[in-house]
């Protein structure tokens, strides 16, 4: 970075000469340093998961959570400064809440999006702060069926309100990430931190854009999510770590709608799979690396 | 036994007074109703405003829109409906804007919920929400005069509404045609008319459904017979 030094990179409210803001490029590489954190939308719901690395034996194991719940159909999950993120998930709750004494109806997932995204980028615009120095994947599920009015008393006809337009979907997962200068993108797959990169060409392999039937299931996603936070550890291995993993399904599906942390069973399964997946990645490097040598003799 | 002008409870510790106009403020004494149907939802209403015995307006419009498919019923106070009224359409309005999707009634019931319980001591407002929108149809909600909602297949308000409980109870049906839908409001309102003192004139109503707003003129020189608009 040539400008460095020039003076530019010291506020946020000024830019540099071609157009940056510097302060915001380094809240981006807070990012980058941070542990990894993915989000997957499939067919039939969200998955969230966090790698957690241990800093210290004395921290309990399980405790000191990641991924937040906003409200009940909501999650985030984020990479970069710990206490950066955890007001960011406290403003989210309070945009949720508020949501809710205006509208009686839960916020849909890119609405929640739009308000944090704002929020990041009003932290871009002044001297007297400095932006956040995380990027946050929003993952939720808008219910497909009728929401009531909360509190509302009483029902419509029971053969179902009349002239309704048919063949329409509502609702589903939607996964929305976050960054620092404020830009949100809606996504398939979302990766963050030090493994993204990897993450991010593991995610482009599955099949999640699709509703046929090679298109991941939500069980296959969570399977799949932690696979990805044992490759994406791989640059970081001297280090040691947790896998942190929430998801949300439809009304029919496992979770109800809700929010939740993966059963623990589910949890140790897919960590099972993950590290059978991640020896034989590791197994067949080895073995093109012999059969390398052998071309040369 | 005497009532006080205060609304609040009368020394009986059983008896509210309701009525709680100021004197010579005007009043919708009125019948109201919206009714869901096969392809959307059908608000009514009669014209007659009154101060006190004088008929102030004999041609009211009390069917009011609040967004494209999303219309009331007022009843109470024609100043305290209107104002709560303008307040929910600026409210569902910036919504569209903002959030780039039309309300949907359930949106338009929680705002008017929330400013009748908020303000249930000041106001003297008996709504009826009714609007259709692709993703739910045609839908009513009812808020009387405390502030609470109640969602119903149909509803009935006003000071008539009493004479036609039993009429609305016998003869509406769920998933009723358009014309069919529109002769139960017609007649039901007819009887309204003829029984209530309060309410009178001509019969408005506004058909909702996937193709808009729809609005019917029935007047009482033809004895409704006759859509004039």
């Amino acid at each position: 970075m040539t400008s460095i030094g020039t003076g530019y990179d010291l506020a946020n409210s000024i830019f540099s000469p071609d157009g940056r803001n510097f302060q915001v490029e380094y809240a981006m590489k807070a990012v980058e340093n941070g542990s990894t954190s993915i989000g997957i939308r499939c067919k039939d719901g969200i998955v969230l998961a966090a790698e957690k690395v241990i800093t210290s034996k004395l921290l309990k194991q399980g405790a000191n959570k990641r991924i937040a719940t906003v409200d009940r159909h909501l999650g985030i999950v984020y990479s970069g400064m710990i206490p950066d993120g955890r007001h960011f998930v406290d403003r989210a709750r309070d945009e949720a809440r508020g949501w809710r004494d205006n509208y009686k109806t839960p916020i849909s997932t890119k609405d929640l999006a739009g308000r944090m995204g704002g929020y990041m980028q009003a932290y871009t615009l002044y001297q007297s702060v400095r932006p956040f120095g995380i990027t946050a994947i929003i993952g939720g599920y808008d219910s497909e069926l009728d929401t009531p009015v909360e509190g509302e008393v009483g029902s419509g006809p029971s053969v179902g309100a009349g002239g309704k337009v048919e063949g329409k979907k509502h609702g589903g997962p939607f996964l929305y990430m976050v960054e620092p200068s404020g830009l949100y993108w809606g996504y398939y797959g979302a990766a963050t931190g030090k493994g993204r990169q990897a993450a991010k060409a593991e995610l482009e392999k599955l099949d999640l854009s699709s509703d046929g039937e090679s298109s991941l299931t939500l069980e296959q996603a969570v399977k799949e999510a932690a696979r990805i936070i044992y490759v994406a550890h791989d640059d970081n291995k001297d280090k040691e770590f947790e896998l942190e993993m929430t998801w949300i399904s439809g009304a029919d599906g496992p979770t109800k709608g809700r929010h939740q942390e993966v059963p623990e069973a589910l949890r140790k399964e897919a960590e099972k799979y993950a590290e059978r997946m991640t020896a034989k990645d590791i197994e067949e490097e080895e073995e093109t690396k012999e059969g390398g040598d052998k071309m040369e003799e | 036994m005497e009532f006080g002008t205060s609304g609040v409870l009368s020394e009986d510790g059983i008896h509210v007074d309701m009525d709680r106009l100021k004197k010579g403020e005007v009043n919708l004494g009125t019948s109201i109703m919206a009714v869901t149907f096969k392809d959307g939802v059908i608000l009514g209403a009669d014209s007659r405003t009154t101060t006190g015995a004088y008929i102030a307006n004999r041609v009211t419009d009390k069917l009011t829109q609040v967004h494209d498919t999303i219309w009331c019923c007022r009843s109470g106070s024609a100043a305290d409906t209107q104002a709560v009224a303008d307040i929910v359409q600026y409210q569902l309005g910036l919504y569209h804007m903002v959030n780039g999707r039309p309300p949907t009634t359930q949106i338009a019931a929680a705002v008017f919920q929330e400013i009748a319980y908020a303000n249930k001591d000041r106001l003297t407002a008996g709504l009826i929400i009714a609007g259709w929108d692709a993703r739910h149809g045609g839908q009513v909600y009812n808020i009387p005069l405390g502030g609470s909602l109640h969602k119903q297949p149909y509803s009935i308000g006003g000071s008539g509404s009493t004479y036609i409980y039993g009429y609305c109870d016998a003869n509406w049906k769920e998933g009723m045609e358009e014309a069919e839908a529109v002769a139960f409001v017609k007649e039901a309102l007819k009887e309204a008319i003829k029984w209530d003192g309060s309410s009178g004139g001509v019969i408005r109503m506004v058909v909702l459904t996937e193709k808009g707003a729809d609005r019917h003129l029935y007047l009482p020189d033809s004895d409704y017979k006759v859509r004039h608009q």
